[in-house]
């Protein structure tokens, strides 16, 4: 915790440029985020806010630019991508569970294989963290047989017991149900309060209002837009974001 | 609220009584419609007609010891022969004396095939009691140590050269489709390419081509004096082609495997074997369990098959044994005894595939 280290971004993205096929998806974007920063990302559908947060953990590369995650940077080498992976907890909008696994199971499994740690302990972190997320009766369930917001509990767990530096979270209360969706926030702005860092894509304008530090706003591959929710609310500068407020804020 | 539930109290309607006792069962299920009513009435004329001939052939005037096939002229079954035959069938041309020896390998093959079943040892402890037992009957099977004398594989024959062709055949042909299935997944092209060519290579051809070219052409591609068992070309033959069918139907199964499932794995940091191993494979296998055990069926079956090589498994002692020349007209026997212990097996295969599938969907809902 020296002034470095509040200094020093745990995100960089230095001129990123992606392409998939002929299609240019991510344009130059240059992202810094320091540690404890909570990032909200949002813009229009298909403006590619999925696809960068998933370069930030090589779910997806990039062509051009530098990506660099708590010191390390993302290059092919597989030992570089593992490493980064341990440290960026990562929560999908579909959950993505492993349903042939128990709660419990699905929670051990990284911290035992990927962290060499013993099972008992893993089980108890594991139960710590599900209380945490407020289901610790669900343990020896399978994810089939929970509700959308509590599987989604669970896979932010799930995350959370890989003890991340990070947490990148895309989408992820887009497919639950209006009355879960607030369960899942709760553990989210828990999580930002304790100080986490986070990047977050969401539409629940609530939500970044309440947590983010930074606002984000993509159209079209580009970063059009940044900076304190106040602002970027209050007095957006550029035309489309007005336009996406305006629409997004409409209902 | 709660005051309006109480003034009301809802009528207690039980639920519509199902058709029950045996008369309910019958029209339910055999006499639903005319149209069902005849096939059922047809189905019982069928069998009418066809099970009490074939149990008066097979049990009532089944003759079960006789000298011989004359003796057994009659109208029933000659099981004299099977009983006759019952030790060669076994254990074919393995030395007499010595023929405890295969008894114990195929007692110890049923009993690894038993322990398999039991989900609780499945893992690293599984294979070493496998490879301890496949050692044993090893020894068992050649001699050489412990004082037994040396049994070379050209007399091994009947039950336990089935069983160690099936069984070995299985378990080696499925570790290698696994990788060959995931190989055909892979990103290197490489390693895709030589896994699609082998596989369609070796589903293009028939087993007994297979077997002749392991059994009659490799021999020519070594240089003299270098020979290769026969019954060990034989295994390698079936396992390989055992391997290319597997490997389609693995394939099957990791191609059902959603894209969130490999992405959570990474995104947890797993490496591509820990992904394949923890994640990937049991759900892959999982959902291919029927295709799965019908080609271990298919494979278990095509074992016959070596006899055209010279080997003489369990259809080829059966077979020998029609050659004596005191039992005459007995084939129909032999091969319904030879039909009931495939049929045996296989059905054992296929109902406790059943009992898998169950168990691994259970408390799984989508
Ligand atoms: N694998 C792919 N191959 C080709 N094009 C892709 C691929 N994945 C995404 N795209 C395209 O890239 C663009 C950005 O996709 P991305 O998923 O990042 O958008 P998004 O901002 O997350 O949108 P949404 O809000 O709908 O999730 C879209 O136009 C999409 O069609
Ligand atoms: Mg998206």
């Amino acid at each position: 915790m020296t002034a470095l280290d509040q200094e020093t971004p745990i995100i960089e993205l230095r001129g990123v440029d992606k392409w998939y096929g002929d299609f240019h998806v991510l344009r130059n974007i240059n992202l810094d985020v320091a540690k404890g920063e909570r990032v909200v990302v949002c813009g229009p559908s298909g403006s590619g806010k999925s696809t960068m947060i998933r370069c930030i953990n090589r779910l997806e590369d990039h062509q051009r630019g530098q990506i660099i995650v708590a010191g390390i940077e993302l290059t092919s080498d597989v030992k570089n991508v593992e490493a980064i992976r341990r440290e960026v907890g990562m929560v999908f909008q579909q959950f993505n569970l492993f349903p042939h696994l128990t709660v419990l199971e699905n929670l051990t499994l990284a911290p035992i294989w990927v962290r060499k740690m013993p099972k008992k302990e893993a089980d108890e972190t594991a139960r710590l963290y599900l209380e945490r997320v407020r289901i610790p009766e669900q343990a020896d369930k399978y994810p089939g047989q929970l509700s959308g917001g509590q599987q989604q509990r669970v896979a932010i767990a799930r995350s959370l017991c890989m003890k991340p530096e990070i947490m990148l979270f895309d989408e992820p209360t887009s497919a639950l149900d209006p009355e879960m969706i607030k369960e899942v926030l709760d553990v989210m702005i828990e999580l930002a309060e304790e100080g986490m860092t986070m990047v977050c894509v969401t539409h629940e304008m609530g939500f970044a209002r309440t947590v983010a530090d930074t606002m984000v706003f993509m159209d079209r591959g580009e970063i059009v837009e940044r900076g304190p929710p106040k602002e970027f609310f209050a007095n957006p500068k550029s035309d489309r974001t007005k336009l996406f407020l305006s629409q997004i804020l409409a209902h | 609220m709660t005051d309006v539930t109480q003034q009301l109290p809802l009528a207690i309607e039980p639920p519509p009584r199902a058709a029950s006792g045996l008369i309910g069962w019958l029209r339910a299920n055999l006499f639903s419609s005319a149209f069902n009513s005849i096939l059922t009435l047809l189905g019982v004329a069928f069998l009418a007609m066809t099970i009490p001939p074939f149990i008066r052939w097979a049990v009532v005037d089944a003759v079960w010891s006789a000298p011989n096939s004359r003796a057994c002229a009659g109208a029933g079954a000659c099981w004299a022969f099977i009983h006759e035959k019952f030790r060669f069938i076994l254990f074919g041309t393995y030395p007499y004396e010595e023929q405890w020896r295969p008894f114990w390998a195929v007692l110890i093959f049923l009993a690894l095939i038993l322990a398999s079943c039991d989900r609780r040892l499945w893992g690293r402890r599984l294979v070493l009691l496998w490879l301890a037992g496949l050692a044993v009957v090893g020894v068992l099977m050649w001699g050489e140590v412990f004082g037994l004398s040396y049994v070379g594989t050209e007399l091994w024959s009947g039950l336990p050269l089935t069983l160690i062709i099936a069984v070995v055949g299985i378990a080696f042909a499925f570790p290698l489709a696994i990788l060959l299935a995931l190989g055909r997944r892979s990103r290197l092209p490489a390693v895709r390419t030589i896994c699609v060519a082998y596989i369609e290579l070796i589903r293009g051809v028939p087993l007994i081509t297979v077997l002749f070219m392991a059994s009659v052409m490799l021999p020519l591609f070594l240089p003299t004096g270098v020979t290769i068992d026969k019954l060990l070309r034989a295994q390698v033959a079936l396992i390989l082609f055992a391997a290319a069918y597997l490997a389609e139907v693995i394939r099957g199964g990791l191609q059902a495997i959603p894209r969130g499932q490999i992405e959570a794995a990474d995104a947890l940091g797993l490496g591509y074997w820990q992904r394949t191993r923890l994640i990937v494979l049991p759900q892959a296998l999982a959902m291919v369990i029927p295709p799965l055990v019908n080609t271990f069926i298919g494979t278990f079956k095509d074992t016959t098959l070596v006899i055209i090589i010279g080997l003489f498994d369990l259809l080829g002692t059966i077979n020998a044994s029609l050659n004596d020349a005191n039992w005459r007209g007995t084939s129909v026997e032999a091969y319904v005894f030879a039909a009931v212990f495939y049929f045996c097996f296989c059905f054992f295969m296929s109902r406790y595939s059943y009992m898998l599938e169950r168990e691994f969907n259970k408390g799984r809902r989508r």
